[in-house]
């Protein structure tokens, strides 16, 4: 399912670097996989060489390591108190593996991991599944009233139990669709004003200025998006820690 | 759409899996821990400051309250021993000029009483030299002797006359 050479969706052709199959299953390393292995040893050198002096006085590096372990970490605090404190690795986690990949498919020629969907989805559902059993492990059968709003009265619960039921099974699709359509999107501009420069040769200056400005937008969309899928998973957890609305 | 590809959904999730789980333990086990303590151990400097602080401003108030003491101690030492002084120094100019009344009175008295004696010698000579004229007098005038008590008393009548 080959896309036309030059297409603005061509960046996010996959394409395997090493064939490996494991199994039956194709475990195949390819251009998603390196960023993602980039990725990983990004966080891990960064974070790692930030914390290696484990200055008094922090660093500058230090200094960046620290303000975004206390950014998530007031987050969780702030969105689910204390409780939330046991899930904070996972939280930290989830956050930087999005940041770091939003980010680095901003560089030239490389790859935007979080631009599939099925990666995206995959993310949405560890969360949704973990938040599910969560809430059930904690509240047992009495998750279940968290789709009857307090105060519902009888006549309208046929109608809004099965809204509420929907809105949350909802959540992983939206989740997964908020993210990846924000990185498409963004890099699909990118690509196609970036046809229009070479086009429009002198007068390409235009649409190079625009896309100046877009890129601009697009760092802002990359760590706003891994924000917001942080909170979100924050909020959840909440929602399965307090079951409340 | 590329994303669609369903051939390329297993290998990319299970790099996923590979990556994020890898990413999850070496937070979870390495980097998060480090920057825990890093973040408690500068709190707990912070806390060891902040008390050693308190305690050393608490120090200085104390000295600042003993200095201060010892200045309002000092100043009403010195205001007593000045009224001191001066009580002292009052007395003694009253007791000066105390006596010098006393002896001005008496000097006074006595050059009165030198005084008297003087008038009564003066008036005593004056007796004199009235009956001795009031005797050559006579005898000129009348050729009689004048005995002296007669004379005297005489001057002594016309003198009382006077008064």
């Amino acid at each position: 399912m080959a896309v036309k050479e030059n297409s603005p969706l061509e960046q996010f052709e996959i394409s395997r670097l090493v064939d490996i199959q494991v199994g039956g299953l194709d475990a195949s390393f390819t251009n998603s996989s390196l960023m993602m292995v980039i990725v990983l040893a990004l966080a891990v050198v960064s974070l790692g060489a930030g914390m290696r002096r484990r200055a008094m006085v922090p660093g500058r590096w230090q200094s960046i390591v620290e303000l975004t372990y206390e950014f998530i970490a007031d987050m969780l605090r702030e969105n689910v108190g204390s409780e939330g404190r046991r899930y904070f690795p996972f939280v930290f986690t989830l956050f930087m593996f999005i940041l770091l990949c939003n980010l680095l498919g901003l560089v030239p020629y490389s790859f935007t991991v979080t631009s599939h969907i099925v990666v995206t989805f995959a993310l949405a559902a560890i969360v949704f599944v973990g938040v599910t059993v969560i809430a059930l492990v904690r509240h047992g059968v009495r998750f279940f009233t968290f789709f009857v709003p307090p105060g519902l009265p009888v006549v309208l619960a046929p109608l809004l139990v099965p809204i509420e039921v929907i809105s949350y099974l909802a959540r992983p699709v939206t989740l997964s669709l908020r993210l990846f359509a924000n990185m498409m999107a963004g890099h699909t501009m990118l690509k196609v004003f970036g046809g229009f420069v070479v086009a429009l040769g002198l007068f390409g200056f235009a649409p190079f200025v625009f896309i100046i400005a877009i890129y601009a937008l697009e760092l802002i969309v990359a760590v706003l998006q891994a924000y917001v899928f942080t909170v979100l998973t924050c909020l959840y957890l909440n929602d399965a820690i307090h079951l409340q609305h | 759409m590329p994303q669609l590809a369903t051939a390329d959904f297993a290998p990319q999730l299970i790099w996923l899996a590979i990556t994020f789980v890898a990413l999850y333990l070496v937070m979870w086990r390495v980097v998060l821990p480090r920057i825990v303590d890093v973040l408690e151990e500068r709190q707990r400097r912070i806390d060891d400051d902040l008390v050693t602080a308190e305690g050393l401003k608490r120090e200085a108030d104390e000295a600042l309250g003993a200095y201060e003491k010892a200045l309002a101690d000092a100043r009403a030492d010195a205001h007593g021993t000045a009224s001191e002084t001066r009580d002292a120094i009052k007395k003694q100019a009253a007791e000066r000029e105390a006596e010098l009344d006393a002896t001005l009175a008496r000097e006074n008295e006595a050059s009165d009483a030198r005084i008297r004696a003087a008038q009564e010698e003066g008036r005593a000579h004056v007796r004199h030299i009235a009956s001795d004229a009031a005797r050559a007098v006579t005898r000129r005038l009348i050729g009689a002797a004048v005995d002296d008590a007669a004379a005297a008393a005489a001057v002594d009548a016309a003198l009382a006359g006077d008064r």
